[in-house]
This record gives C-alpha cells, structure tokens and sequence, in this order.
C-alpha cells in the first residue's frame, strides 16, 4: 500500500539555512547539508528546498547545494522557489534533484509547465501554489497569489490546478495563505476540494502545528502528503513523532 | 571491479553514482559503446519518456552495445525507465518500440476511479518478494521503497518477476533473469533499504 508522506521543507536563502533551530551541538543550523541529513535519519520520506533567495546572482548558489545534499542523503528531492526557466529547471535536475516546483512562472507562462514536463516527464514536474481566501463583494474566492503571496492573480484555485494538470504537472502543492504560519491546521476544505478534483498527487501546506493536523489533513483534507516547516524546524516535533502518530491511529506511514 | 552509469543525458546520474559511492563501490559515469565494453556490470537509469529515451540511446549508438553485453552475461541493472524501456513495446504517448530484451509491454496505470488513486504512483510503497533474489538479499519483506511512475511494465512471462507491489492491484515492481535485473522503484533515492540493493548488485 501507498503511504502517506511527510516532508519537511526547508527555506533556504544564500546557500543558507534561514527560520532553523540548533538541535544538537555539533549541528548547523544554517547548513542544508546537516539539516537534511538530520531529517533523513528521522525518516522524513522527501525533502523540499525553497530558495527564497532574491537577488538573482545568489540564484547559482542553489544548484551547489543540491549538488552537496544529494552526496549524503539517498531520498528524494524538491526543489522550488524562483525557478522561471527549462534552464533553471535542467540545471537543478542534473544536480540531482528529483522534482521541481514551479509557482509564479507558471502563472505568467502556463506553457513551461509543458516543457519542464516533455523534458523530464509529470513524475519530475510539481507546480507550487499559494492560495487565499479572498472576499469579494460578499462572496468568498479562493484565488491564486503570486510573488511570495504578494500579488493577488484573480485566478480561481480548481480552474488553476486542472489546467496546470492539463498541461503536464505531475503533483501540487497546495500552500494555503491564510492558514500558513499559524500553526492553527491545515485548510482542509480547500485541500480536500482540490484534491478531489485532480488525479495527480496533492501536498499539503501551510498551517500545521501538530501530528494531529498532519492526521486531519491527510484524512478529511484527502492529502496525499503533509509538508511542514516550522513544527520540525523549531523542534517542536520530530518526523519519528509525527510518524509514530500517525501509524497509532492507522495512518499508513513508511517507519524506519 | 568497475560499475558504469549509462549517461545519454536521459537521467539523474549524480544520485546513482553517489549512492554506489556511499556503499565503497567506485562508480563511473560511461557514455561510449568501449566503456560500455569495459565495465564489469552496467546501470541503465532513466527519467522522461519511453519514445525519447529508446531514441536517444539508438542515435547515439549505446542500444547495440548494451545488447551485446546484457547477451555475454555481463550483470544490468535498469532504474525506472530503464526497466521499462527492456520491453518489446511501450504505450506511452503513442506505440513505441523498445529494446526487446524482455517479452511483454508497458502500460499506464489503469486505476479504479472509485479507489481515487493518484497517478503518477508518486512515494514509498512496499516489495513483496515473489521469489529470493540476488539483488534483494538480506532485505525484510514488506520493506519501502521510492516510486515515482506514472506506467508500468507487463511482462509475458511471468517467470521473470521478482516482487510485486501493491496500487489497487499488484503491478511488477523489479524484474531478474539470468543477468538482467531491473526495478521500477529508485534504489538511489530509497535510503537505508535502496542502498542495501545497490550494494548487492555490486556483489553478484
């Protein structure tokens, strides 16, 4: 049986690191290296690195890291976060990453989730999306943001994600604005709306603050995986502890 | 004693190359028919599309010699698409032929609506062991690997496969026969359990 993954993310920022915790004394915190070593021994089932990085000379830099990580950690790899070309795409690839998420490009330019996907196939293509809960003259919107959740698209969320299927996306990750950083849970209704719509996998994010929500979300919300930040950054919980509650309550969950 | 990765810019060679390294096996990255000749035993990874990929390899003339070598008994491994492209024929994206090293076809996932299953078959899911096998050797059954597929291979001869994993129905998860194993699932990308395999290739 298929099971439900759990998969740290990792903001990365120069080369660095950013919003992590010193665990152990010999660790550091800053390094992408240690950190996803830390959470492969933990069982993390993939990893995501975002590069937040905003100047495009530090865009280079992502490429090196990915290139260090994938010497030390045998698990699957995403990467996202400013990628607006086959080029960038190829390049990160070749490093070693498994998939790439693209997010504002893809709104701008449709098409290159077609070619990311013709290139290196659905499996390596994942389209990243924030999402928001927007009220318009009375009625609620869930529409589309771009630019690190700056700029409202106008966009709807289902017509988005079907299209980005349509075109060769292989799985999405819902990043839901108004839920992400409270650490209150996951929008289940919106995760649980797109993943019904689509047949391609669907990744939860923003929001989880506990196991419990990773439990809900991936039960009423009809998640295929659970992606977190702070809870495991922060030390709050470990990947084994989320696992752990996951298996009790019949969650099916790789345990290592 | 010499492993080398076939590289015809289809796949992610670094991942495999590095988890032989992790396991004290050196591990070259080989692109020309002699060095194809030279290895001790040869890897076939791969990622994109079947008709791509099986083109590829015929124009830049790797198909012929991987032939040639699987048939002088020299040890294969296939990763992914390099599993899938052993068959006579792939359905992707149209009729393809493949390398017809193995009878049988690759299919897309035909998954029942009403069990909501995603495809790609994307995460960890399990082996089950349909016989013992060099390659699998010392591993629990029921042990996780990685998949990321959206097709998976038919064979006609049943007598050719190793496990079996379960999506909806069982489908082949890796092939043996003779020197030729192949698996469907990344051993480079599945841990503790992927290294354990690439490491008994490297043995057999």
């Amino acid at each position: 049986m298929l099971t439900k993954r759990i998969i740290p993310c990792l903001d990365v920022d120069r080369g660095r690191v950013v919003k992590g915790v010193k665990f152990f004394d010999h660790v550091d915190a800053g390094d992408p290296v240690q950190q996803a070593a830390r959470y492969q021994e933990q069982g993390a089932d993939e990893l995501v690195f975002y590069d937040i990085t905003a100047s495009h000379e530090g865009r280079g830099i992502m490429v090196d890291v990915v290139h260090r990580v994938v010497e030390q950690c045998f698990m699957p790899l995403t990467v996202g976060g400013g990628i607006r070309t086959l080029d960038d795409a190829t390049q990160l690839i070749q490093a070693g990453a498994e998939k790439v998420s693209i997010n504002s490009a893809a709104v701008k330019r449709p098409q290159l989730i077609h070619e990311i996907s013709r290139k290196f196939g659905r499996c390596a293509t994942v389209l990243g999306l924030d999402a928001n809960r927007v009220t318009i003259d009375g009625v609620e919107k869930w529409h589309v943001y771009v630019n690190g959740g700056r700029v409202d698209t106008g966009i709807d969320v289902m017509d988005w994600v079907k299209q980005a299927q349509d075109l060769g996306a292989g799985e999405i990750v819902l990043n839901v604005m108004n839920a992400d950083g409270t650490t209150a849970g996951y929008d289940l209704e919106m995760t649980a709306a797109v993943s019904t719509a689509v047949k391609i996998p669907v990744v939860a994010s923003g929001g989880a603050g506990s196991p419990d929500h990773m439990y809900h979300v991936l039960n009423e919300g009809k998640a295929d995986a659970a992606l977190a930040a702070s809870i495991f950054h922060f030390g709050t919980y470990t990947v084994g502890q989320v696992k752990d509650y996951l298996h009790e309550r019949h969650v099916p969950v790789r345990i290592v | 004693m010499s492993i080398g990765i076939i590289d015809y810019g289809m796949a992610n060679l670094r991942s495999v190359q590095k988890a032989f390294e992790s396991v004290g096996v050196a591990a070259q990255i080989i692109s020309t028919p002699e060095e194809i000749e030279r290895a001790d035993r040869i890897v076939l990874p791969g990622v994109g599309a079947f008709a791509d990929a099986v083109r590829t390899l015929r124009e830049k003339e790797l198909a012929g010699p991987i032939l040639a070598q699987i048939d002088k008994g020299k040890p294969f491994l296939g990763i992914c698409l390099g599993l899938q492209m052993l068959f006579d024929v792939g359905y992707e994206d149209g009729v393809h032929e493949g390398l017809g090293v193995i009878k049988g076809k690759c299919v897309r996932f035909d998954v029942d609506d009403t069990l909501s299953l995603k495809v790609p078959h994307m995460g960890w899911n399990q082996l089950e062991f349909k016989r013992p096998s060099p390659l699998f050797k010392d591993l629990p059954a029921g042990a996780g690997v990685y998949f990321v597929h959206g097709y998976h291979v038919v064979p006609e001869d049943p007598g050719v496969i190793a496990t079996t994993t379960d999506y909806g129905r069982p489908f082949v998860s890796s092939i043996w026969r003779d020197n030729v194993m192949a698996t469907q699932f990344h051993p480079e990308k599945s841990q503790r359990v992927g290294l354990k395999i690439l490491s008994n290739f490297a043995a057999i």
